[in-house]
């Protein structure tokens, strides 16, 4: 069952195409990952399945029902993070939930506030003012308030920023629990594919508001090969070298330096290859941002 | 030599004339002797009555007011819880005040006739120059004895003008109603300091203009005669 | 819709800004009347040097209901400007903050979140008004006592028994609140065209100081548009204490001068509060939230 459904979204402001003719479904308990670079429209996509912003054309339904004439039903599911944690600086982390389960149409009690804190890891700070929390604090609470509804869609974007590398992983597990244990359907965004690759079932790359890929986590990523760049002081000698030794299939046509697109049990042959050769070898790196990523997708083009 | 002479004679002469003159000034009239003694039968009085205020510029309701008078010329007005409005200076000069004092001469003016009833006109001059007053005149029904009106003129505070109806109390030459009449000058305040920018009524100006004589109207209902007024009163 | 009264009007009262205006205005007010406790006699004699050259004025004139009229006069003029510090706040502020995207994602349309906002600065303005009421009226009454009120007008005074007082305040603070929620609602109005405060904020007192400037300048070329500006309406709060008289220039106990003229400036308020809350909706429910 599809618990979003997009159907050709487009929003431009002014002469700017944000979102352009956007397309996908999310299915029930799917970790749904939105990848796509800062500015790429993934926050406008966001906004636009919270009605925050109008789309210029296309429909959006979320648990079957249009979201411009379903709005109230549908929200009442639905719990979300948008961008950066902006929260009231006046206000304690348990008033905000209070606040927040206030504007609820359901009723939410004392315990379930309680429990939601313990469940970001914010028990202890629950009544220290937010002016006091630090970026990552923020960014518990505000998933806190994501979840104090107990919603069966969770949206977050970027729920992971400014958190340092253990509240990362927290956030990684919480998602899995949520869609593993209670069985809730998670949107999340990111610009860091190492993020999502390790929670999301599926995943959709957005680029300059344009789907760019969509498909299985599995599928997509493939674990057997992997993008490295070789750091050397001698670049002609190394291509001698890479040619030489028959690895010039994975070479990516790339400026930057030498990147080659490489099954992982050969990497360590490359590399003796290379030492054999005196090559002033600095290093070779394995890259796995998202743009990398894009790098793979379109040289598999 | 008999230029000399002249001159004496002349100034004789005009010493006479001012002898005669103020002997026949000095003398009190009688019909004033009869107001004064109908007068000097009230030591003191407190009455009770209404209080009209109109003075173009200002709109005040009628007020219950108490009047307290005490020989010889002790006079109180005052409004019950409230702010009262009262000629300036004028209110002391009753006909009470002005009789009591006894410091005056009379000049007897001749007859009238006043709301159609024949009254005798007689002008009072005061003696003792600290008086406030610089001359009344008196408008006196002979066969009552009673003062219908009086018009003062004072040193500081301008003239009056005294309106008086009779009624119980007119034995003791005690008046029903008292019309206080007096002239008013200009009132304006700037806009700047009744911080009324902007609304300036034009018909509220004109009307202000129209009218620059006031009166203030006492309608007595009761007179409490001669049972003592502490002085601290006044 | 009562829940998110609720919250907004928990914000507001949570928010250190909120209790600038109520200070503010506690501590003008006790100024003006620590002044005219030690040197009002001199202010009075001064105001009634007109009137003390042909009359006598006996009684308490610097008495508690003319310290109010006064403090009114004066603080009617500057409270636009601290409802205006809330109120074109609201949506801005919150937009700014980013705290509106929040708000605008739960189960409640926009339309509901603007009138509780509104609703919410609309119960603020009030209590502010009944803050100023409270310290002008009462605290003058208990310090300067009571007596008629007496009062100086530019072209004429009007004494009006102090029996005839309490409820031509209770008139004239019920007028206050519809001048007040017409500034409120224009605060609104700019602040659901903005994503900061500081704009609405200035917005707003500007456009009150302006109009206010062409409200009070008789120049022919704005008298024509006066009765169209809202800041003339709003002064009209003194026409309770104004009074009519009959044929004999007695003051009718209980009247009022120009009842039609007080009716006429609260349909016209009226009419302001509900084109800048319309307005502001329309605006709110059109807009993309990007903050």
């Amino acid at each position: 069952m599809s618990v979003i459904k997009v159907k050709h979204i487009s929003k431009h402001f002014g002469s700017l195409k944000a979102v352009d003719d956007l397309s996908f479904e999310v299915q029930a308990g799917q970790v749904f990952g939105f990848l796509g670079q800062n500015g790429s429209g993934k926050s406008t996509t966001i906004r636009m399945l919270l009605s925050l912003i109008h789309p210029s054309s296309g429909n959006i339904e979320i648990f079957g029902q249009s979201i411009e004439k379903n709005r109230a039903a549908i929200l009442e599911q639905v719990g979300a993070i948008i961008e950066r944690p902006d929260l009231y600086p006046y206000l304690s982390a348990k008033e905000h939930l209070q606040l927040f389960a206030k504007v609820r149409k359901r009723q939410i009690t004392a315990t379930a506030i309680d429990e939601t804190l313990a469940k970001v890891g914010l028990a202890n700070r629950s009544k220290d003012k937010v002016q006091t929390f630090s970026l990552g604090m923020k960014q518990r609470l505000g998933i806190a308030i994501a979840l104090v509804h107990n919603p069966s869609l969770i949206i977050l974007d970027e729920p992971t920023n400014g958190l340092d590398p253990q509240g990362i992983a927290d956030v990684r597990e919480l998602i899995k629990k949520l869609a593993i244990e209670e069985g809730k359907t998670v949107f999340v965004s990111s610009h860091l594919l190492t993020e999502i690759e390790q929670i999301a079932n599926q995943i959709l790359i957005i680029h300059h508001g344009k789907k760019m890929v969509e498909g299985v986590t599995k599928e997509l990523l493939d674990p057997q090969k992997r993008i490295v760049q070789i750091k050397t002081l001698n670049d002609a000698g190394t291509l001698q070298v890479i040619v030489a030794g028959s690895f010039s299939n994975y070479l990516l046509p790339r400026k930057e330096g030498i990147f080659l697109k490489i099954p992982t049990y050969e990497i360590p042959l490359l590399n003796e290859s290379l030492i054999k050769a005196g090559v002033s070898l600095l290093g070779i790196e394995t890259k796995n941002s998202l743009e990398d990523y894009f790098l793979q997708i379109t040289s598999n083009a | 030599m008999k230029k000399s002479t002249t001159i004496l004679f002349a100034c004789s002469l005009f010493l006479l004339c001012l002898f005669v003159t103020a002997n026949v000034l000095a003398q009190t009239d009688p019909l004033i002797e009869k107001v004064a003694q109908k007068l000097a039968l009230v030591n003191d009085y407190v009455a009770e009555g209404v209080m009209k205020t109109d003075v173009s510029f200002i709109k005040a309701s009628l007020g219950k007011v108490k009047v307290y008078f005490k020989k010889p010329n002790l006079l109180k007005v005052k409004k019950e819880g409230g702010i009262s409005l009262l000629p300036r200076g004028g209110v002391s000069l009753t006909i009470n005040t002005l009789l009591n004092t006894k410091q005056y001469t009379t000049l007897p003016v001749g007859t009238q006739i006043l709301n159609g009833k024949n009254v005798t006109v007689i002008k009072l001059i005061p003696t003792d120059d600290n008086l406030d007053w610089v001359i009344s005149t008196l408008w006196i029904d002979p066969v009552e004895a009673l003062v219908y009106k009086t018009a003062t003129t004072t040193k500081e505070n301008g003239s009056y003008e005294i309106n008086m109806q009779y009624g119980e109390y007119a034995k003791q030459g005690l008046a029903s109603k008292i019309i206080f009449s007096f002239n008013t000058k200009d009132y304006k305040l700037p806009n700047g300091i009744t911080l009324e920018f902007g609304d300036e009524d034009p018909s509220a100006k004109q009307k202000a203009l129209k009218n620059k004589k006031g009166t203030i109207e006492i309608t007595y209902s009761k007179y409490t005669i001669n049972q003592g007024i502490p002085n601290n009163i006044f | 819709m009562w829940s998110l009264i609720q919250v907004e009007l928990y914000k507001i009262f949570r928010r250190p800004r909120t209790y600038i205006a109520f200070g503010a205005i506690a501590a003008l007010i006790v100024v003006i009347q620590l002044g005219l406790k030690i040197d009002g006699d001199t202010y009075a004699a001064f105001l009634m040097k007109d009137i003390n050259d042909t009359l006598t004025v006996d009684g308490k004139v610097l008495n508690g209901y003319l310290i109010c009229y006064i403090l009114l006069q004066l603080l009617l003029v500057h409270v636009p400007l601290l409802v205006a510090l809330i109120a074109a706040d609201m949506i801005s502020g919150e937009a700014n903050l980013g705290t509106l995207r929040l708000l605008f994602s739960t189960p409640f349309s926009r339309t509901q979140w603007v009138l509780a906002k509104f609703i919410a600065a609309s119960v603020y303005t009030i209590l502010l008004l009944i803050w100023l009421a409270f310290l002008a009226l009462f605290v003058s009454m208990w310090v300067f006592g009571t007596d008629d009120l007496f009062l100086m007008k530019s072209n004429y005074v009007v004494l009006i028994e102090q029996n005839d007082v309490l409820w031509r305040y209770v008139g004239a603070f019920v007028f206050a609140s519809f001048s007040l929620l017409t500034v409120t609602s224009l605060g609104f109005l700019m602040s659901s065209m903005a994503n900061n405060s500081i704009g609405p904020i200035v917005g707003t007192m500007s456009a009150i100081v302006f109009f206010t400037i062409l409200s009070t300048l008789n120049i022919p070329l704005f008298t024509a548009i006066k009765p169209y500006l809202f800041t003339t309406h709003m002064n009209n709060w003194k026409e309770f204490f104004d009074i009519q008289v009959n044929a004999n220039n007695e003051a009718i106990h209980g009247s009022i001068l120009n009842l039609p003229k007080i009716k006429n400036s609260l349909i016209v308020l009226s009419l302001h509060i509900i084109l800048f809350v319309s307005a502001s909706i329309i605006i709110i429910k059109k807009k993309d939230i990007l903050s």
